[in-house]
């Protein structure tokens, strides 16, 4: 069934947004654009890199991953717009391949390492 | 001598802080580190160990640092993410710091195909606020698996962000981010269009950026017009404006129109709000760092280090 769920997922994310699968989705925060096709794997906004046509540092023919998920994040419902600017945790190399449906509906998605969480928050 | 940490919290500074990038070393022992020092040392408050710059390997960020802090200068020492895991750049951060080096520049790093071994892996296991944020948890005495780190470094943590790539309205909340992350200064990526560097700092002013992290532009010293070029077609991230580069190459004299240009942009970028000082890089290997911080009227910071400390 989990294997299944991980099928179907992939069946549908991968010819619309790419997804590698990382188990660990951020698309609603991020312009519904994945940072994983961001050659550095960057979760957190674009490198300094960027072209002065708006294409990547790594792949000249691409567009900035980056460039058009802030781009289209200005157009999406101001909360996930707000989450754009959140500080995203470190990717947990474990979910890799996992469906992150299940990890949203588990909340194993949500987990971070115990010392990510800075003392004043 | 105030730490580059003391500088950065007076609360009404009495002069622009300078830092500047020590040329990547291969060989020659500490004297090759210790000729930079005596050439540079004089005129900035700390210098940059930088970490596998331009994506090609040199003698490593931890090493130069270490030898830099034996030398007298205060160390900010790089660390990029291509190149190593969380394990290895919190081992980095925590072995420099047993050393003394406590002084970080956190980035992403070019990517491997800016370098001379494009073949190489990628690692970028974190990205740079990513990176900011363990580090800043490794200050306050806890590694990312939460295991506890007793003492806590004391770590004066810092940053890069690019001006003047795209998306421009976007850098200054990428600099919140690494802001609200635990950087305190940002070291900003050297920019050719004076405009993108005003609309930087007008928004950082508005928004309060530069009430958080200090503002240090980065102003490079090249020879000429070559340099402008191939900055413009190799370096990612950087753009040379045709009118820039035109005016130094028909110049009479290009290596003094090349100073003219660095001379302009660093009192342009002083006199910017929030601009707490500048970063330097020297592509010039002469004593041109001297005559413009002389020229922009700032004091000598430190005499030459004795040649007891250069000894080594
Ligand atoms: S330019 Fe954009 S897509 Fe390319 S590596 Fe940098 S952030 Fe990622």
């Amino acid at each position: 069934m989990v294997q299944l769920l991980a099928t179907i997922e992939h069946a549908v994310k991968k010819p619309v947004w790419g997804c590698t699968m990382c188990g660990q989705c951020v698309l609603h925060k991020t312009g519904l654009t994945c940072p994983m096709t961001c050659p550095k794997n960057l979760r957190n906004g674009p490198c300094g890199g960027v072209r002065e046509d708006g294409n990547c540092e790594v792949e000249p023919d691409m567009p900035c991953v980056w460039v058009k998920a802030q781009d289209r994040s200005e157009k999406m419902p101001r909360t996930w717009r707000e989450q754009f600017d959140d500080l995203r945790p470190p990717v947990d190399n474990r979910l890799q391949g996992t469906s992150s449906w299940k990890n949203l509906l588990t909340g194993r998605d949500k987990q971070v390492p115990a010392g990510w969480q800075s003392d004043e928050e | 001598m105030s730490s580059l940490a003391e500088l950065l919290t007076e609360p009404t500074p009495a002069r622009p802080v300078i830092t500047a990038e020590c040329p990547p070393v291969d060989g020659g022992g500490l004297n090759a580190i210790s000729e930079h020092v005596r050439r540079l040392a004089p005129y900035v408050d700390a210098l940059n160990a930088t970490d596998n710059a331009a994506a090609h390997a040199h003698a490593s960020n931890v090493a130069v640092a270490i030898a830099l802090n034996r030398l007298g200068v205060e160390p900010i020492m790089q660390v990029a993410c291509r190149d190593k895991n969380r394990l290895a750049l919190e081992a980095d951060i925590v072995g420099a710091a047993l050393h003394g080096v406590t002084t970080l520049c956190c980035m992403t790093g070019d990517d491997v195909t800016a370098g001379d071994e494009p073949e190489t892996g990628r690692v970028f296991d974190m990205d740079s606020p990513q990176l900011i944020r363990a580090a800043n948890r490794l200050a306050q005495g806890r590694y990312l698996s939460g295991r506890p780190l007793d003492p806590a470094p004391p770590l004066l943590i810092g940053a890069v962000e690019n001006p003047g790539a795209p998306p421009y309205a976007y850098r200054v909340r990428r600099g919140l981010k690494k802001a609200a992350a635990g950087a305190r200064f940002l070291q900003l990526q050297i920019c050719y269009h004076e405009d993108r560097l005003t609309e930087f700092t007008n928004l950082a002013e508005s928004t309060g950026l530069n009430r958080k992290v200090a503002l240090l532009p980065t102003i490079c010293l090249v020879k000429g017009a070559k340099a402008l070029r191939f900055m413009n077609e190799r370096v990612p991230g950087i753009a040379v404006p045709q009118s820039v580069i035109d005016l130094v190459a028909n110049a009479s004299d290009e290596r003094e129109a090349a100073y003219q240009l660095a001379l302009e942009q660093a009192k342009h970028a002083l006199s910017l709000p929030g601009v707490r000082g500048l970063h330097f890089a020297d592509f010039r290997h002469d004593d041109t760092l001297g005559r413009i911080v002389a020229d922009l009227g700032l004091p000598t910071v430190r005499g030459a280090p004795d040649s007891e400390a250069i000894a080594v």
